[in-house]
């Protein structure tokens, strides 16, 4: 969420259970749902929301797959062609004790690389001051957020009942 | 979210807690002033760390013949404390990763704290090879990097450069995973704080906002981290053992090292968590999440890897005399009945024997039982450490270069202050952060929370939450 000016409608429910339902029920009227916000990570609602999965596995994959390559070959040019050393009768290319360090290498760059990824495309970081519809929305509330800032009275009003009929406890608006 | 939870299974929430209860519950002793009890305790801890800096300082100014390191014995008080810290850390891992992908709940009360304390641990046992160099501000050399002399490399076929890798990767993995944790909870602290708090909050909480995709992908990293570190925490520990295990020293050159060394790991680890929880749940009133429940857990834990680690204490044993190596079997021998056999007793006492009175349930939920042998339980790691260390290395093969080896005040000294350091470390980590991983809890207070299982259950509550709230 960027700062857009954006007029947003939102609606509070006190449980999880409710939530889940009102946003099945905001699919079935066709509304169109902004985002939502909850304190823990509420378990079914990524279908219902129709959130895609993350690709931060494979992005992980991706990055674990480059470490992996890095160590293995660098340790390789070193000891075969850049200052080759017979190390306890070894041959040159040993590639079994290459492994150790050619794993960990995997997990430092798969970790950090995903870890990265996610704040970055989250758009958090040290600082980041993204805009925040309730602060009991960290505590016990979970949020159902509506677009309203070119919405017509009509769309206005339908969120309005939509909220009401599916137990909100607080609707309010925030510009942000 | 009505899943089915077993009858027989124990709450792991007590109080009947609502949502906003948690927060206050775990929030709040971030938010007071420090009670007596922490002053205290901060300024004994700083006061060991200070005695450590005091130590470093000597070491260095001195060089290391301040220790009573000498041939034949290179290592001593300071690769037993390596050892051990390391050993510690593993715990946590154990509890935030490898219970995650094990879908075990109970690992919401205590994940936090453990994960902090793997995070402590590994920054006191980084110190040991650090300060052991000797030239401390050479230590860049450790490190491959294109250097003037070649460059010459540092040898990757090395067990002590697979540490250097492995240490520094587990610290780093651990410290994502943490504080990606952290993250959610500390925009909860963020949006209770005001003033000042809240501008250090809010740089903390790197503009969380809790919306459900980022949830999604908050999920998903924390399972594909788990998924990572399960097996680098096994690497860990068993790149520790190869520092033994590749040498040609008998009683170190053993193939069930790293197997025995990661099951010693997780024991010691989980006997520290043991410490730290019953005392963090006591001062800052957290009983209602880390419970006898979560207790009696971590004690069975202790209870199978204090098992596992008689038996490789005991098949060492038995291979050595099966191998018919000589050498091998004096190591034994001599570990066993030679100078240091006091301290193989303390290893076998509190490692092997006193843990299997957690045989016993009743044994297993008591409080002051489980903090003795948490206490006894670091103890015999300790000696395990320096059972494998010291003994081997004071009789090698030459009788003529036999000696014995005792500590010198700066090595003892080094040992106490890392206990400072990582005091100092835990105390701070108690006023700053939430010590119980706040999300995680709210997410299994419907099926882990009393009022919803377990025997003071309400009746039924699906229908009469919709109604009541």
């Amino acid at each position: 969420m960027e700062n857009s000016n954006k007029e947003v409608l939102f609606g509070l429910y006190d449980d999880e259970e409710i939530l889940l339902k009102a946003v099945s029920q905001a699919k079935a009227d066709h509304l169109n749902i902004m985002d939502v916000f909850s304190p823990f990570p509420v378990h079914g609602l990524d279908p219902i929301l129709g959130l895609s999965h993350s690709r931060l596995p494979t992005a992980g994959f991706i990055y674990g797959a480059i470490g992996a390559l890095t160590g293995f070959l660098f340790m390789t040019w070193v000891f075969t062609a850049d200052w080759p050393i017979i190390f306890g009768g070894k041959p040159y290319f040993s590639a079994p004790a290459f492994i150790p360090i050619t794993f960990e290498l995997t997990v430092l760059f798969a970790s950090v690389g995903m870890v990265f990824t996610f704040f970055i495309i989250c758009g958090m970081g040290p600082g980041a001051v993204n805009p925040i519809l309730d602060l009991r929305i960290t505590d016990d509330k979970f949020c159902i957020a509506f677009d309203a800032s070119h919405a017509s009275d009509e769309e206005v009003s339908k969120y309005k009942s939509f909220f009401s009929a599916t137990g909100a406890s607080e609707v309010n608006t925030k510009t942000i | 979210m009505s899943a089915v939870v077993s009858p027989i299974r124990e709450p792991l929430i007590t109080g009947g807690k609502s949502y906003h209860q948690i927060t206050e519950d775990i929030c709040s002793p971030t938010e007071r002033t420090p009670t007596t009890a922490w002053v205290i305790a901060f300024i004994l801890a700083v006061a060991g760390l200070a005695f450590y800096v005091f130590c470093v300082g000597w070491t260095i100014w001195q060089g290391i013949g301040s220790w009573n390191l000498n041939r034949t014995i290179g290592w001593g008080w300071d690769i037993t404390n390596f050892v051990w810290w390391v050993g510690i850390g593993h715990a946590g891992t154990l509890i935030s990763a490898i219970l995650l992908l094990f879908r075990q709940k109970w690992r919401t009360g205590v994940n936090r704290a453990a994960e902090a304390m793997t995070i402590f641990a590994v920054i006191c046992a980084g110190q040991f090879p650090l300060i052991h160099m000797g030239r401390l501000w050479l230590g860049f050399f450790i490190f491959p990097y294109p250097n003037t002399r070649g460059p010459l490399w540092v040898n990757f076929n090395s067990p002590l450069l697979w540490d250097v890798f492995a240490i520094s990767t587990y610290f780093t993995v651990s410290l994502l995973f943490w504080y990606t944790g952290l993250v959610p909870d500390f925009a909860t602290v963020r949006d209770r704080a005001k003033g000042l708090r809240k501008r250090m909050y809010n740089v903390l909480a790197f503009g969380w906002t809790g919306s459900a995709k980022h949830w999604q992908r908050w999920e998903t990293l924390s399972k594909i981290l788990a998924g990572l570190a399960t097996p680098l925490v096994l690497s860990v520990h068993t790149i520790v053992s190869f520092d033994f295990a590749t040498s040609v020293i008998p009683g170190w050159h053993t193939t069930i090292f790293p197997p025995y060394f990661v099951a010693g790991a997780i024991f010691s680890g989980f006997a520290m968590v043991q410490t730290l929880m019953l005392i963090t749940r006591k001062v800052l009133n957290l009983e209602d999440y880390i419970t006898i429940e979560h207790i009696d857990s971590m004690n069975k834990v202790i209870l199978l890897t204090g098992t596992i680690v008689g038996v490789a204490y005991l098949t060492e044993l038995f291979i050595a005399w099966y191998s018919g190596y000589i050498y091998e079997q004096f190591a034994f021998y001599n570990r066993v009945l030679g100078p240091y056999w006091w301290s193989y007793v303390g290893m076998m006492s509190c490692n092997v024997l006193s843990p299997q009175i957690f045989w016993w349930r009743s044994i297993r939920r008591n409080i002051l039982i489980t903090f003795l042998m948490s206490i006894f339980v670091n103890i015999g790691m300790w000696f395990e450490r320096f059972v494998i260390i010291a003994s081997t290395l004071a009789r090698d093969y030459i009788p003529s270069s036999w000696s014995y080896y005792t500590p010198t005040w700066v090595e003892i000294g080094l040992f106490i202050g890392t206990l400072g350091l990582f005091s100092t470390c835990y105390l701070i980590f108690t006023r700053i952060a939430p010590v119980v991983a706040i999300a995680e809890i709210k997410s299994i207070l419907k099926t882990g929370g009393d009022q919803y299982v377990g025997p003071n259950a309400h009746a039924h509550h699906a229908s009469e939450q919709t109604t009541t709230h």
